[in-house]
């Protein structure tokens, strides 16, 4: 990757107060007040925010494709820790 | 990009104003407060059509201005918040064109005020018309503007005219992003690299001379200030300085000594370069009179 670009900044708005925030995209910027401007400018143009967060991408600590059978697996087969009687937001099972 | 724009702006005027478009917005309140118009006589009337024409005029100039960054920013980001500015601006210039149509009750349309007029009869700011030339000068004569058209919103909220006062509250939060952005971007550019700093000098010793237009008066303000309807526009000139002072002392910029100024737009006298901007902002419609797209 070339020198010359500024920082990554991962964006994440708030469609609404109490709606949790949701990853929309990035935005390169010197700084953290440009960093909030450029990802204004870029994601909430439409309407699409009421609060706006900004974090250096090198900040995200993500998970590895490697880690997926320790990380995920392990819980397929416990059915006990699924809870069925009531709804888990962002679950994939039902 | 015309028809980009058009959509763009009905769309958020839709939202705002309960799925009506502008022109009906502005129809509404012009109904509602038609009882007002019974007592304005004709040379009020037409001072008012002067005054939004002046307000739009400057808008939609630097708006066409900023939209010639089009595919050309520095950035991708700063592409699109220069040309979302340009749109913010733009729809401003439709909103008080519509209704200078609509108090001139001569059957004109924004479209006719956009593109139907010429160079001198067109009443905006200088400082609006001066070319883009690098990005510093961009953002310097954006910081003027946007710092004149702060305070001058902020004290049209309290016109007696109760659509300009709507409009000014509307505009001026779109204003104070604008000025937020370029505030920021000066202080960047001032108080950045000495290649950036020896721009934004040379963009200073470029447009200053164009800061006195912008607080110019005539006949019209005086009659409209008479009426509660215009503002003073010398209350705004010591708040200005006092904001353009603090951010170039931010941006370690030489706030100029220079008192010299290029005055005209109130009776449309412009540099040589808006003439230059209308001709290729007025081409189509004036080629294909009537076009629909």
């Amino acid at each position: 990757m070339s020198n010359s670009q500024w920082p990554l900044w991962e964006v994440f708005t708030q469609k609404k107060s109490g709606l949790p925030f949701e990853h929309a995209g990035s935005v390169h910027a010197p700084d953290k007040e440009l960093a909030l401007q450029n990802a204004r400018d870029v994601y909430s143009r439409r309407n699409e925010a009421t609060c706006i967060w900004v974090v250096p991408s090198e900040y995200i600590i993500s998970s590895t494709p490697e880690d997926m059978g320790s990380f995920f697996e392990p819980s397929n087969d416990k059915i006990y820790r699924h809870p069925n009687f009531y709804k888990t937001p962002g679950a994939s099972f039902e | 990009m015309i028809k980009y724009i058009v959509t763009r702006i009905s769309t958020k005027h839709r939202e705002q104003v309960l799925n009506k478009p502008v022109s009906e917005s502005v129809q509404d309140r012009f109904t509602q407060s038609t009882s007002k118009f019974h007592f304005m006589n004709s040379a009020t009337n037409n001072s008012l059509v002067k005054y939004c024409l002046r307000i739009a005029d400057s808008s939609l100039v630097l708006g066409q201005r900023l939209g010639e960054w089009c595919g050309h920013g520095p950035i991708l980001e700063e592409d699109i918040a220069l040309t979302n500015i340009s749109l913010d601006l733009i729809g401003q210039a439709r909103a008080f064109y519509t209704y200078a149509a609509q108090l001139e009750n001569k059957g004109k349309t924004e479209d006719d005020f956009a593109f139907f007029r010429d160079e001198r009869e067109y009443y905006n700011l200088l400082l609006t018309e001066q070319p883009n030339g690098d990005f510093g000068q961009t953002i310097l004569r954006q910081f003027l503007i946007s710092t004149y058209s702060y305070y001058f919103y902020s004290a049209l909220k309290t016109s007696n005219d109760s659509t300009l006062s709507s409009l000014a509250e509307k505009s001026l939060k779109e204003v104070t992003y604008h000025l937020r952005h370029s505030s920021e971007w000066l202080i960047r550019l001032g108080d950045g690299t000495a290649e950036s700093h020896q721009r934004v000098e040379n963009a200073i010793d470029e447009l200053w001379r164009f800061t006195g237009d912008m607080f110019d008066m005539d006949e019209v303000d005086e009659l409209l200030i008479k009426e509660g309807i215009a503002i003073n526009l010398a209350s705004l000139k010591e708040p200005w300085e006092k904001k353009v002072k603090e951010v170039f002392l931010k941006a370690t910029l030489k706030f100029p000594e220079n008192q010299f100024m290029i005055q005209g737009s109130r009776n449309g006298k412009h540099t040589e370069h808006l003439g230059h901007l209308l001709t290729e902002m007025q081409a189509l419609p004036r080629t294909f009179p009537g076009a629909e797209w």
